[in-house]
């Protein structure tokens, strides 16, 4: 245990490990779980442990950054809401209604425009998934570097390159789309929405197939999409810190990685946005009238 | 790609904050993005109104300056004519005046005229007289000759 814990230390920089090991690490969580062999909850030491954990495991860097970045932002705007002027607007408080008007275009005919929850939604998507992954622009050793040195081993700073972190945020929109889908139709209008579509009566069974996987298949897809360009993003921030071995590599790496980083920034908005855009449009269908 | 517990942490905190967002951002911000909305819609009626005031009481300023100008060349021409009449007037009540005084002293001439006239027949009766009675005193007797001598001071 001890060797490992040295391990993943050391691992903080490249050259006193292999590539292989320095990625390895950069994939572990900082976990907190219920330990099976142990048979206690304890913080993981290592993968193995976060395997072994299973599902009673918490990745607490996933849920303290999410928390940090959700609070931070949601204090922000409470700060700039509650001195809200109908005057002349603090640069702030016009940031906050460029947002907010932003979000209300894109909801603009939809069906679901007028639905608060729906806004609220909207707009706490876009901010938030917006703010976390911002983090992976962060240098990528920077943070599990300064906590190496109170302690934590293991550190991953970007929530949104978690699958936790955008199932949890997909599956509350999926839960929403039911809810609202059986309020606007009724359940029987939303199961017949599921039954006689697209082939009319004679084929339920068909139908329910294809409408099923297509229902199961909004948060999955959120989710994964979101997941997997936050998840590539980091991958590739790590592949080039393991090129940081020396003079030259290390300055080719950092052209590299400022060329990624400019590249990710786009990528950082447009999932975000396409995150909001792509919720709005399943909430649009559920708030609609069966046909 | 393992899931477990994180996810209902993150769905929780997900939740919490669609609701504060909800509850206490989006609110006060609609308030006054509809307050502003209102205002700047109020602000352009009130300068279109002001306009429209503004044109009408021009029009109007217009209006009142033509009248007053028609009126005071009224007044004017008025003025003019009254104080032709005036002079008119005058000149009339003088020459009637003057008139006047020329008939009377003319009446006064005449009847000093003719007062003087007797005085002077009166005064030449008592000299003929006299002078017939020195005539006479001599041959005639005075008093047999009374009525002839008044018939003659009658007839100068």
């Amino acid at each position: 245990m001890e060797t490992s814990e040295a391990l993943a230390h050391a691992a903080a920089t490249p050259e006193a490990q292999g590539s292989a090991a320095y990625i390895k690490h950069h994939l572990t969580h900082l976990a907190y779980g219920y330990n099976p062999h142990d048979g206690i909850w304890e913080f993981a030491h290592n993968s193995a442990d976060i395997a072994q954990m299973g599902f009673w495991a918490i990745h607490i860097d996933t849920i303290i950054f999410a928390l940090l970045l959700g609070a931070f932002s949601s204090f922000l705007f409470y700060r700039i809401a509650i001195t809200a002027t109908s005057g002349v607007p603090t640069r702030l408080q016009a940031l906050l209604e460029i947002l907010i008007e932003f979000i209300q275009d894109s909801m603009r005919s939809s069906a679901c425009e007028k639905n608060p929850v729906v806004s609220a939604l909207a707009f706490t998507i876009f901010t938030w998934i917006l703010l976390m992954n911002t983090m992976d622009l962060l240098p990528v050793d920077l943070l599990p570097w300064l906590f190496s040195w109170v302690g934590v081993h293991y550190l991953r700073v970007v929530p949104t390159a978690d699958p936790n972190g955008t199932f949890g945020i997909s599956l509350l929109v999926f839960i929403l789309i039911i809810y609202y889908s059986i309020k606007f139709k009724g359940a029987g209008g939303f199961l017949a929405e599921l039954a006689f579509h697209p082939f009319g009566k004679y084929l339920i069974p068909g139908n329910l197939m294809l409408e099923g996987v297509n229902l199961i298949a909004k948060p999955v897809s959120l989710a994964l999409r979101l997941f997997g360009n936050l998840y590539a993003g980091e991958m590739i921030f790590i592949l080039i810190g393991c090129a940081y071995v020396g003079v030259v590599p290390g300055l080719i790496a950092g052209i590299l990685q400022f060329i990624w980083a400019v590249f990710h920034i786009l990528i950082i908005v447009l999932q975000a946005y396409i995150f909001m855009v792509l919720t709005i449009v399943y909430m649009d269908a559920a708030h609609r009238e069966a046909h | 790609m393992n899931i477990n517990l994180t996810l209902f942490g993150q769905m929780i905190s997900f939740a919490v904050f669609i609701w504060f967002s909800m509850k206490f951002v989006w609110p006060p911000i609609l308030q006054a993005l509809e307050d502003r909305k209102k205002q700047i819609a109020e602000g352009l009626a009130q300068a279109e109104r002001g306009q429209h005031a503004q044109e009408i009481g021009q029009k109007h300023a217009k209006e009142l300056l033509q009248k007053t100008k028609t009126q005071t060349a009224e007044m004017i021409s008025l003025a003019q004519k009254r104080a032709t009449e005036i002079v008119e007037e005058a000149k009339q009540n003088a020459h009637a005046e003057s008139e006047r005084i020329l008939t009377t002293a003319r009446a006064d001439i005449e009847r000093e005229r003719n007062q003087v006239k007797d005085q002077l027949r009166e005064q030449l009766a008592q000299l003929a007289l006299a002078a017939a009675e020195k005539i006479l005193r001599r041959e005639i007797d005075p008093s047999a000759h009374q009525e002839l001598l008044a018939n003659v001071a009658e007839q100068i």
